[in-house]
């Protein structure tokens, strides 16, 4: 019962502010969950806010998990998945034919190149004890040039039937590929966090790492898995983002996505300064973010005025979540509920 | 400089020579929700002495300092400054009518230099008079003999040198009343001998210094006054001359010297198969403490004891490997083992309860459960999670052996009481059945009746073949619990006490004495 | 044997000798410009300065490659220092020239602006090279409005708002609308990394509301991209013979393979080759113009584009004849 209502609680907001935005929605337009069947595969928004969060949200997971144990964030993400898809391009490119098999082949690759990146900023962080933000600057400043010349110079294409399946749809699959890629990575995850202690050990040593060592845990070790995690998490999100744009642009592939990612944390009510979290919070404020998105284009919002409602909207979401607000919520209703003379569970703390 | 001479007519008729009082603080009392921190304390300060301000943690010394320099707000009393009544609402307050500070982390900017430093903060105009401040700097420091050009920057100086210049600035200040709080700390001995002698040369310009150390020799060296407190109370306040050192240890400790009678629970138990529980030989850590050996056997409750800062703390953490260890050797059940970090002192059976239970201790902002479970859980290891049901079974347990008081398993620890969050910290440890428990402070800040359910829980485990190291402020504490006491005495064992000889009497007579 | 090497070895280098003394002088310059990983256009841009200033066609050049405008600005002093003849710049930031220019002026250096502009006086340089983004827009609407469809109903997907290249080919646009010509019936834009998904979501969000409309006018050939996603999802046709007209900018290899298999309909010049022209200037020394001076670029349908085309005037990677990049 306790825990229902404080896990509860972290999810509650963003699952309220996402009610709002299709309530919202829904008011435009009755029809929005409306979901048809074109060319064998579903189509309508929501399958479009799936397709298209699809590399948010993995990218969220693995900046939740590294900003618990850190108690920073990852800005080099988005550049991260562009170097592991040039990796994957140009290997899958190089290889003889373009089967499953050397698709399957160059995904790997690419994440062992996700690995290695996050061991790179792991080890600034974890064991020379740089800023999480100054340390991921590196990478974020040099390596779309990283991309550029591993893709020799040229935005190398990946048209073929098969990768271009990966980016939208198998033939007799009804939901985009993509869908189901963050769907099985999710549920992957799952798994990792309930195999293991990793999300005990990673809150212990965000929230007090002279007590987790004292405990045991070694902080440096669990700081770098929890980087090369996230860069598994940018190879399986540039993986994702390269099948569907068809072509790889070191340029621009995931571009500006790392400080969605970081904002999906913080929606999802994950504190930043480390410590404890809710993936499923992060996932949900990813979804918020995409619908937030499309929202506004429903809406028709002026193109020239979209950011400044989106950074609006989003000032009044992140002081509603803080923490003053909170306390002062968390007071008034004790005040109402006293006042009704409410349930027994109130007083005790 | 002020040096004013009042003489004192005594009852006898005889003519003295005494120096007026610059600060009276009478019946002093501060209070913080829930805790009463000063009781009706007293302290006087005469122009041109040394003061030693004395006590054991918690005894009131930074309470009754922050109300002297106006950082608290004191609930009732009087304080007179030159025999006119003051009620200092800040510590701006208070340097404006001549009390300055330099406390043990110097509050100087170590980029600007000496000069800069000087005046930093002063001056009522935007305009700078370089040149002048670096001629009255220079006048300033050669006059009390410190070694330091106006020019340099402070980083460049010594630690000892940068506490001078805090102490020439708070004189340049005009300042009457100096308090130091704890200057030595991190000084080496000649760096001390510097200091003091600047002390003296302050105390011939009549300024009156309040000195606070946990180092009892230099407390002779240099003091002229003593006032003990002990816990928030006034004890009294003596000569130096006639304070034996023996005497300050045990007011400050509450014992009377001849209060001997004590219990004794369990005698050090026989050695059980030939071999320690734990030995280490020429045990030393990056925190400091010299090289030490040490045994415990299956079934001892043995305890460090010394004062704040002997090292009592750095030696059993030295023995976890809380801290880098540099040195020494380790044997377990006879058997040689080396312990780098926590984890292994763990594999071989030993817990730690940190002395620092905010700091060391608790993962605040996680539940109860996941602080019972965590040491054993990561015993287990990372890939072989608790099930949810274990988890709460476990927790279950210790929340009703040990009587914690909780919403649920779910709620954060920081949301508990002190005594609360200690006994989570200790089911931690019980659950991981130690071989050898060592227990820092388990009972510091503890309501009366926790502090004997932990008493009573530590020979419980002892009888049940659990080594356990335990260390307490409180000597009768210890009395109570130990077998043996180890006693230390700046960062070395000093001397190691059992049996017959086990008594308060020798303990304090050890602790003064460094077994001399 | 060591006696014919030697002999053979003497005559060459003679040989070559005689070749430097009697060959014209090379002409000395200097270019300073973007980063080549900026994009597919500035690759483009970068390889070619390096294959028309070669030592091959008599130039003794140097180019500096920075997004940074003050490094750029130290590159340009360095080499009026070493005394060049011509300076080419492409510069990271329109201000902050000033000086420099002065100083090439000075030293007699000919200053050739390419691709981007700087905010300074006319006088401080002699020419300036660039694409005229408005004439890509109207280039564009032109080719729209000799269509003859029965009803003009665009979603307009725009760039980096404010940038050179969204003011110039919106513009257009948006005139034609005013006139009356066309109904701009969605106006997104792919945001400041001109994203591909962003302008899927464009249409994307068309489609789910109702919208009707026959045209797809997206600033570049990304977006266009990821507008052509959105309708093959939605099985709305698209390209020759279908009904929505597919309109990209840049003349990205990939895109121009995708209008000549009639997947997408039209594709807009950009051109990053300013190289040849600014060469012509300073073979033609005073006769060369002055000011800013566009560049002729061209427009490629279905029917116009060829192979030959796409291997000249496209940039970045090709995909081959017949593949589609969807």
């Amino acid at each position: 019962m306790a825990r229902m209502r404080s896990r509860g609680f972290q999810v509650f907001l963003p699952l309220s502010v996402l009610a709002i935005l299709i309530l919202i929605n829904l008011i435009k337009g009755a029809d929005y969950f409306s979901i048809s069947i074109i060319n064998g595969a579903l189509y309508g928004n929501i399958p479009n806010i799936l397709f298209g969060a699809s590399e948010l949200v993995i990218l969220s997971i693995g900046m939740t998990l590294v900003t618990s144990s850190s108690g920073g964030q990852d800005i080099s993400v988005g550049v991260a998945g562009a170097i592991t898809s040039s990796v994957f391009v140009r290997l899958l490119l190089s290889s003889g034919g373009i089967t499953w098999a050397a698709i399957l082949a160059a995904f790997l690759a690419s994440c062992a190149v996700g690995i290695a990146i996050g061991a790179f900023n792991g080890a600034l962080v974890a064991v020379f004890k740089v800023q999480p933000m100054v340390a991921t600057l590196i990478l974020f400043t040099a390596g779309r040039s990283v991309a550029f010349l591993i893709d020799g110079r040229l935005s190398p294409i990946l048209a073929n039937d098969l990768t271009s399946q990966v980016g939208s749809v198998i033939p007799g699959v009804p939901i985009q590929t993509p869908i189901i890629l963050t769907a099985v990575f999710i549920a992957l995850f799952a798994v990792l966090l309930r195999t293991t202690n990793l999300k005990l050990y990673s809150q212990c040593v965000g929230i007090n790492q002279k007590a987790a060592r004292l405990n045991g845990i070694n902080p440096v070790r669990i700081k770098f898995l929890t980087y090369m995690i996230l860069g598994v998490c940018s190879a399986v999100a540039g993986f994702i983002a390269v099948t569907k744009a068809g072509r790889h642009d070191s340029v621009n592939l995931l571009k500006y996505v790392e400080m969605d990612a970081i904002l999906a944390v913080a929606i999802g009510g994950n504190p930043l300064g480390g410590g404890t979290f809710s993936i499923a919070g992060s996932i949900i404020g990813a979804y918020t973010i995409e619908v937030l998105n499309r929202t506004l284009l429903r809406l028709e919002v002026d193109t020239e005025t979209i950011k400044a409602f989106k950074a609006a909207f989003i000032i009044i979401l992140m002081v509603i979540a803080s923490p003053v607000v909170r306390q002062f919520a968390a007071r008034g209703s004790r005040w109402m509920r006293d006042r009704l003379g409410g349930s027994a569970q109130a007083g005790q703390r | 400089m002020r040096r004013t001479a009042i003489i004192v007519y005594t009852a006898s008729g005889e003519k003295q020579l005494q120096t007026p009082n610059v600060l009276e603080m009478r019946g002093i009392c501060k209070s913080f929700p829930g805790v009463r921190a000063l009781h009706d304390v007293s302290f006087t300060l005469r122009s041109g002495e040394v003061h030693a301000l004395m006590g054991e943690n918690g005894a009131g010394k930074s309470t009754l300092i922050k109300v002297m320099t106006g950082v608290y707000e004191k609930d009732s009393g009087q304080i007179t400054v030159e025999g006119k009544a003051m009620h200092f609402r800040s510590p701006q307050d208070a340097q404006a009518f001549g009390v300055g500070t330099v406390y043990q982390e110097i509050s100087l900017c170590h980029n600007l230099t000496v000069a800069e430093n000087m005046f930093i903060g002063r001056g009522r105009y935007a305009f700078v008079d370089w040149k002048g401040m670096r001629e009255k700097t220079a006048r300033l420091l050669d006059s009390l003999g410190i070694p330091a050009r106006p020019t340099q920057q402070l980083s460049s100086c010594s630690l000892a040198v940068q506490q001078m210049i805090a102490i020439a600035r708070a004189i340049d200040m005009d300042c009457r009343i100096l308090i130091l709080d704890e200057p030595t700390s991190s000084l080496d001995e000649d760096e001390v001998r510097k200091l003091f002698s600047l002390m003296r040369e302050l105390k011939s310009r009549g300024v009156g210094i309040v000195f606070v150390t946990h180092f009892l020799d230099q407390v002779y060296e240099i003091s002229d006054r003593i006032t003990v407190l002990r816990n928030g109370e006034f004890i009294g306040d003596y000569d130096a001359s006639s304070l034996p050192q023996l005497e300050l240890v045990s007011k400050m400790m509450g014992k009377a010297l001849d209060d001997v009678s004590q219990i004794k629970k369990r005698e050090v138990p026989a050695l059980e198969g030939g071999a320690p529980v734990f030995e280490a030989q020429g045990l030393s850590s990056a925190a400091g403490v010299r090289p030490f050996d040490f045994a415990i056997r299956k079934g001892e409750v043995n305890g460090f004891t010394g004062l704040l800062g002997s090292g009592r703390s750095e030696s059993v953490r030295a023995i976890y490997a809380a801290d880098k260890v540099t040195g020494g050797e380790i044997k377990v059940h006879g058997r040689k083992a080396r312990i780098g970090e926590p984890i292994q002192a763990m594999k071989l059976g030993i817990g730690y309860l940190p002395e620092d239970r905010k700091g060391d201790g608790i993962i605040a902002e996680l539940s109860v459960r996941d602080n019972i479970i965590l040491a054993l859980q990561v015993m287990k290891g990372f890939f072989k999670p608790f099930s949810r049901k274990e988890a709460e079974s476990f927790a279950d347990e210790y929340i009703e052996r040990l009587n914690i008081k909780t919403a649920s398993t779910s709620t954060p620890i920081k949301s508990l009481s002190g005594g609360n969050q200690q006994k989570v910290i200790l089911a931690r440890w019980l659950l991981t059945h130690p071989e050898y428990l060592i227990l820092d402070e388990p009972t510091r800040g503890i309501d009366v009746g926790t502090k004997v359910e932990i008493q009573k829980l530590v020979l419980k485990l002892a009888e049940e073949g659990v080594s356990v190291t335990f260390i307490s402020s409180e000597i009768e504490e210890m009395l109570r619990t130990c077998s043996r006491l180890i006693v230390m005495k700046d960062r070395a064992i000093v001397g190691e006490l059992s049996g017959e000889s086990l008594t308060e009497r020798d303990v304090l007579h050890v602790i003064a004495g460094g077994g001399e | 044997m060591a006696f014919r090497a030697k002999t053979v070895l003497t005559v060459l280098v003679l040989l070559a000798a005689v070749g430097a003394a009697f060959a014209a002088p090379a002409i000395k310059v200097g270019i300073v410009n973007l980063p080549p990983e900026e994009s597919g256009y500035r690759q483009a841009n970068v390889e070619d300065m390096n294959n028309v200033f070669s030592k091959a066609n008599g130039y003794d050049a140097k180019q500096t490659n920075t997004g940074d405008n003050s490094e750029q600005i130290a590159a340009a002093q360095g080499y009026i220092r070493d005394g060049v003849d011509y300076l080419l710049i492409s510069a990271a930031n329109a201000s902050g020239w000033d000086n420099v220019l002065q100083s090439a002026k000075k030293a007699g250096v000919t200053v050739f602006l390419f691709d981007r502009l700087i905010d300074t006086d006319a006088a401080n340089y002699r020419a300036a090279l660039v694409s005229d983004m408005a004439a890509e827009g109207e280039n564009a609407v032109n080719w729209l409005l000799k269509q003859k469809l029965a009803s003009y109903n665009v979603i307009l997907i725009r760039g980096q708002l404010g940038s050179a290249a969204e003011l110039g080919r919106s513009g257009a646009l948006l005139k034609a609308r005013d006139a009356g010509k066309l109904k701009i019936v969605a106006d997104g834009t792919g945001g400041d990394s001109w994203s591909l998904e962003e302008a899927r979501k464009v249409v994307e969000a068309a489609i789910t509301a109702g919208k009707d409309f026959n045209v797809i006018y997206a600033e570049n050939d990304g977006m266009a991209q990821g507008a052509v996603q959105a309708l093959d999802a939605a099985g709305i046709s698209h390209g020759k013979g279908g009904k929505v007209k597919i309109i990209g900018f840049d003349f990205n290899r990939f895109a121009l393979r995708n209008v000549q298999a009639g997947y997408w309909d039209c594709d807009v010049q950009c051109s990053p080759r300013q190289a040849a022209e600014i060469a012509t200037w300073i073979k033609a020394g005073k006769k060369a113009p002055t000011g800013k001076v566009f560049q002729k670029e061209i427009i490629a349908d279905t029917a116009t584009i060829t192979d030959k085309l796409i291997a000249e005037k496209g940039i970045n990677a090709d995909p081959g004849k017949g593949v589609i990049t969807k």
